[in-house]
């Protein structure tokens, strides 16, 4: 497929594995924020191309598993309820909440649906006027967008019966959540490709300078990532703390321009809760007060919701970038993807089931 | 969680089952040891391949039984009658079987479209015709609406194992070749094409084939086979690590050797799925050793069901049961066996 | 987080709902996407495809820089080699 075989090419990543043998001199730790780019990483086993001296630590990017406990227990709630259709992308639908997970809802006869698109879940709730139509929107700035459009739709539509239960976090303040933390070891970042498609980069620039790191914008292919890697170790070693695109082809700097009008017409800031990491202020989206319709914390009358990730689970740390999954002592063994304590285990994106599937460290 | 040996009902974590104890991966695997091998365990179920191989006054036959579920049960390039006859088929084939008798078990929903029932029954005629098989005995039943998914159908299956082969998972040995019939996942992606909430428009066709033709083929070329299986559910992984397992082996294949058309490639990048994981109806792995390789390789081309036949990996080592992949780009990853359903990876 | 695919845009047509879509073709298989937010659409265009969402058209000529500098470093690589085994 064009744009994407390119960007698997065997000799290209020799080269460049090649190349940033060459340019490396002192030891990094970068992290990839992404959770797309964590699968690559893993998929393609792209640290045995790296020398030694450079450590890939895995950040906070998948929304699967940053979706708070509490959030997750409130979509299982709602999802219970015998008016309800739950409609949600497919990796959502196996996160462990405090007792159950989605799937076990559908199990119990509930009306769980996966979907594509949210565009879909509005159709769902078009031709079933008489249910309520629920779309668990969690994602990044990438899906936000999506996610307002189907709100936007849904209210050009008239339609009485769809709601979101919204989730959304944003990158920037998780980045300077982890930098101002007393235990970065963090000396760069490969900063999401996707995300940046959408919002641009010109927000990542003073972070760089604030912390003093480089960030290089970088792509999903194997290639992009080996090339986003090479890029940040050449800035780390000329000392030079600026924001560089490896992502060009699909990156602009000031992103696209329509799909950030739709994110400030449909929500607003706000501070949100990830799982593992907890509060960080200014770090999510919520609906505006003017599409409350359409917001299904506020339709449905759910509990404030109080529970606590199980003890033993290092997720947050492992979210933080500060431990790898083989660090914790319930990898593999109490938690597997089949029995996951943590969310970093569910999705195919988090860091502890990308461990498990593709770099599985014998366990005795 | 540790389970006592004298504990009574072995359960899972799980109180419920779920989808994913039928997905062919670790958890059909959990249900499969924990529940049926505890009970049931013996002889022949423990060696846990397609089918139970036995003796009857010198005369070997292979025995083995599948159920039939899919959803739609109309898709294209099949439907649940010609899956039900070509997978016993099949099984019975890797067995080193030649497919003699078929029964079949019908649970119909009651107001399935007799048009609909016909047209299942006219497509086994065909697959059986095909595969020189005779379906010899059969039920049916009709429950009430609500509580079928249309029709399911349960087909068993016996035949006679060729004389004097013996294939196994423990005949299998370092050096060993590994040789796939064709192109992977076409069934499973033809399957999700037509899912509510995931369609997407493609040519993609079901593979679905009876493949004891080729697996004649084969054997006429070749007493040097160690094993082969038809990688269904669970798709190619879940079968190599299967076989790794019960002949505990170190298998490697190549990401570049393993056939995958443009658009199931397609098909998989846009909803996060792996190919490796999706389920093949008319594919077959053969392990067969390094010196007849080349010859094995040139029968299946021969055969209609194999012209698109390769070399995708090797047995590197005993003594250790795991599969690796030589990646695209020239890495080496660990290709594990499938937790649960795969879902879609969208956000 | 964020899967996104390049397609190739085939059509471009107003959607039931008066919105701006196209038939996006990724390998032979092809979806009905969103492609309200890209000016200038024209069909063969290639987009960046995310939950039934275009985010943005791929741009050619930054592609083929990127793999052109690729090349070149593969290219260097070789010499250096080639020095290394004169040596």
């Amino acid at each position: 497929m064009k744009y994407l075989s390119e960007f698997r090419n065997p000799e290209a990543a020799q080269n460049l594995a090649l190349k940033i043998k060459e340019v490396t001199k002192r030891n990094w730790t970068i992290m990839e924020v992404c959770g797309g780019q964590t699968h690559s990483i893993l998929k393609y086993n792209i640290d045995e191309l790296l020398p030694d001296k450079i450590r890939l630590i895995h950040g906070p990017g998948c929304p699967v598993c940053v979706t708070s406990l509490e959030m997750i227990d409130k979509a299982i709630e709602i999802a219970s309820q015998p008016d309800v259709i739950f409609t949600s992308f497919g990796d959502m639908l196996r996160v462990p909440g405090s007792k159950l997970d989605l799937l076990s809802v559908k199990a119990n006869g509930g009306d769980v649906r996966m979907v594509y698109s949210p565009l879909d879940a509005v159709k769902i709730a078009q031709s079933n006027p008489d249910k309520k139509v629920v779309f668990f929107a969690v994602g990044f700035e990438t899906t936000a967008p999506a996610n307002g459009m189907s709100v936007l739709r849904a209210k050009e539509l008239g339609l009485k019966n769809y709601s979101i239960l919204c989730s959304h976090v944003l990158v920037p303040p998780a980045i300077e959540a982890l930098m101002s933390g007393f235990n970065s070891s963090i000396n760069g970042f490969l900063a999401a490709g996707h995300v940046c498609t959408v919002m641009g980069y010109e927000e990542y620039l003073p972070l760089a300078e604030k912390y003093k790191i480089p960030i290089v914008v970088t792509g999903f292919e194997p290639i992009d990532i080996l090339q986003g890697i090479l890029k940040c170790v050449t800035l780390l070693e000329e000392g030079k703390n600026i924001v560089e695109n490896q992502y060009s082809r699909v990156v602009r700097k000031e992103g696209n321009l329509a799909a950030k009008e739709v994110i400030k017409k449909v929500f607003e800031i706000t501070d949100r809760k990830w799982r593992g990491i907890g509060l960080i202020p200014k770090s999510g989206l919520k609906l505006k007060d003017e599409f409350s319709d359409f917001d299904a914390e506020k339709i449905f009358d759910i509990k404030n919701l109080q529970v606590d990730e199980p003890e033993v689970c290092i997720a947050g740390e492992v979210l933080q970038g500060l431990k790898l999954p083989i660090e914790c002592p319930a990898f593999g063994k109490e938690c597997t993807p089949e029995n996951p304590l943590g969310a970093p285990m569910v999705s195919s994106e988090g860091a502890c089931a990308a461990y498990f599937h593709y770099k599985k460290v014998k366990i005795n | 969680m540790e389970f006592q040996l004298s504990c009574p009902i072995p359960k899972s974590e799980y109180e419920k089952v779920l989808l994913a104890h039928g997905g062919g991966g670790t958890l059909t695997h959990q249900l499969i040891s924990k529940m049926f091998l505890n009970q049931f365990g013996n002889e022949y179920l423990n060696e846990l391949h397609d089918g139970a191989i036995f003796e009857i006054s010198g005369n070997k036959f292979a025995f083995t039984t599948d159920s039939y579920v899919v959803n739609p049960i109309f898709f294209p390039g099949g439907n649940i009658g010609e899956l039900a006859i070509n997978g016993t088929v099949n099984d019975l084939a890797v067995c080193g079987a030649k497919p003699l008798f078929i029964s079949a078990g019908f649970i119909i929903e009651e107001g399935l479209e007799i048009e609909e029932l016909w047209q299942i029954v006219l497509s086994m005629k065909k697959a059986a015709d095909e595969a020189g098989v005779m379906i010899v005995t059969g039920d049916t039943k009709v429950v009430e609406k609500g509580k079928g998914d249309k029709i399911f159908i349960n087909t068993s299956g016996i035949g006679l194992v060729y004389e004097g082969l013996e294939i196994s998972p423990k005949k299998v040995k370092s050096g060993d070749v590994i040789i796939i019939n064709g192109r992977i996942a076409e069934h499973g992606i033809a399957i999700m094409s037509e899912r509510e909430g995931l369609e997407f428009e493609t040519k993609i066709k079901s593979d679905t084939a009876p493949l004891n033709g080729l697996v004649e083929d084969i054997l006429k070329v070749s007493n040097k086979i160690s094993v082969m299986r038809d990688p269904t559910r669970g798709g190619l992984a879940s079968a190599l690590n299967e076989i790794a397992s019960s002949a505990n082996v170190k298998i490697e294949i190549y990401e570049k050797e393993i056939p995958v058309s443009e658009e199931v490639m397609g098909a998989c990048e846009i909803l996060g799925l792996d190919p490796l994981y999706i389920a093949n109806e008319g594919k077959i792995l053969v392990f067969v050793d390094e010196s007849d390789a080349e010859k094995v390789l040139d029968a299946m081309k021969k055969n209609p069901h194999g012209k698109e036949s390769r070399i995708i990996g090797k047995v590197i080592e005993e003594g250790l049961s795991l599969v690796t992949m030589k990646t695209l780009i020239g890495s080496t990853r660990i290709v594990d066996m499938i937790s649960g359903e795969q879902l879609p990876r969208i956000c | 987080m964020c899967l996104a695919v390049p397609g190739k845009v085939e059509e471009i047509y107003e959607g039931t709902d008066l919105i701006k879509m196209a038939k996006v073709n990724f390998g032979g298989v092809k979806k009905d996407v969103c492609v309200a937010w890209i000016p200038d659409l024209q069909v063969g265009d290639y987009v960046l495809v995310h939950v039934g969402f275009a985010l943005n058209k791929i741009d050619e000529k930054e592609a083929m820089e990127t793999l052109r500098i690729l090349k070149e470093m593969g290219e260097l690589n070789e010499l250096d080699q080639s020095n290394e085994s004169e040596q």
